[in-house]
């Protein structure tokens, strides 16, 4: 991608996102790799657990640099049909703007449409109205605090809520209660099994500044970090950032409903406003994962809506 | 420090003329919020004085007193254009937050 101007990996990614290409990562030996959607997936063969992530829906937000989040969310579950070999979803929150019984009706209905089993976890969003009742008992019954575990096809799936009693001054916070619950959860599991971790708050610092982190983050890493897999999911900036540390593989994937600016840039955290005309879709998208035979780590492809 | 409990009518009331206030009107101050920031961070005022909060970003935020837990007030969600008021009528210094953005920190001090 060099002789197009995009030097480093992060901006090559960025030039691809920009001209609407989708991007499959895989994760071999600490390297990330992108290829071009179609190449890779020819060249993979067999697959076991497969499905999507979506993030920062964000229903009932309504300003210029989107008007119609319920259609940009609708395009993005498009795209997950389109992936017909997917199994379930997850949401990594801020599924609505301000937590209203509306916005959750919205949402609900338009990610129904997938006809996928859906696991959930909060954005800070969601959470706005009556300490987040209306949010955990329609998306996370039977965890009232938000946080659970599942498994599904040999794979151990862990949903954090890493945006509940934020701290003055701090960023996003897990707290002594989920992590004791995390060390149970992982009690006695064999250190072989997939883990997939997600959360809306990235669980690694991507810019300290602006909150984008998670205060107590480092704890439950160090409980997780004896497993062979480890993939962690998050949202909350609505931009792609990965890093991968060791078997590590950190994700952070596109909202369906605004792009938020890279880390540190002058304008603020706060959504894009000067998106081209015509270009917003190329700025939002969907996370396929997958599990590869024979490998450790699995795939990350993001695909944008245009 | 008195929690006003309908702060989206006293928004209203402080947008009346003059002529058409009932009461006459005690000490204001204002606080805009903008760009992720409370932009006075630090405010000073006389005890009595009503503070307004006034959102002014694409995103909701809260002023969540920083005394917790649990806080000894907390606006409702703020969205764009919305006001939040409290008045303070004991002299000492308030710290507060926001509860979505909690990098986001003011001080009221009142004297």
């Amino acid at each position: 991608m060099d002789e197009h101007g995009c030097g480093g990996r992060r901006d090559a990614l960025k030039c691809m996102l920009w001209a609407g290409t989708g991007v499959l990562w895989t994760v071999a030996g600490g390297v990330p790799r992108g290829t071009l959607l179609g190449s890779a997936q020819a060249a993979e063969a067999g697959h076991a657990l497969r499905f999507v992530q979506i993030s920062d829906s964000h229903i009932g937000f309504a300003k210029p640099t989107n008007m119609d989040t319920p259609g940009t969310l609708a395009a993005a579950i498009e795209r997950v049909k389109a992936d017909s070999l997917a199994t379930m979803m997850i949401h990594t929150g801020d599924i609505t703007h301000l937590s209203r019984a509306d916005q959750f009706d919205t949402a609900d209905q338009i990610i129904r449409g997938a006809g996928l089993t859906t696991h959930y976890v909060p954005g800070e969003h969601d959470l706005l109205e009556d300490n987040g009742s209306a949010f955990y008992q329609r998306f996370t019954p039977g965890a009232a605090k938000g946080w659970y575990s599942f498994d599904q096809q040999g794979v151990h799936f862990i949903g954090l809520n890493n945006v509940y009693d934020l701290k003055p001054g701090g960023m996003g916070s897990l707290g002594a209660e989920q992590l004791a619950w995390l060390k149970n959860d992982l009690a006695g599991r064999s250190s072989s099994q997939p883990i997939v971790v997600f959360a809306h708050v990235p669980l690694w610092t991507v810019y300290a500044d602006w909150g984008w982190g998670t205060d107590d983050s480092e704890q439950a890493l160090a409980m997780l970090k004896r497993f062979g897999s480890l993939t962690v999911l998050n949202g909350h900036i609505h931009q792609v950032m990965q890093k991968v540390e060791g078997s590590v593989a950190f994700h952070t994937a596109l909202s369906t409903a605004f792009p938020q600016p890279a880390p540190g840039d002058p304008a603020g955290p706060g959504p894009v406003k000067n998106v081209p005309p015509g270009k917003l879709r190329s700025l939002l998208g969907v996370t396929h994962v997958r599990q590869v035979r024979g490998r450790h780590a699995l795939a990350i492809a993001d695909q944008v809506l245009a | 420090m008195i929690a006003r409990a309908a702060p989206a009518l006293l928004a209203a009331a402080l947008l009346l003329p003059h002529h058409l206030k009932a009461a006459p009107a005690a000490s204001q101050a204002a606080v805009t919020i903008d760009n992720f920031a409370f932009k006075t961070p630090s405010i000073t005022v006389t005890a009595g004085t009503t503070i307004t909060w006034t959102n002014r970003d694409d995103i909701p935020h809260t002023v969540t007193a920083d005394d917790g837990p649990p806080p000894t007030y907390r606006s409702h969600p703020l969205d764009t254009g919305d006001h939040f008021s409290m008045s303070f009528d004991k002299p000492g210094t308030y710290h507060y937050f926001c509860s979505l953005h909690p990098k986001m920190r003011g001080t009221v001090i009142v004297r």
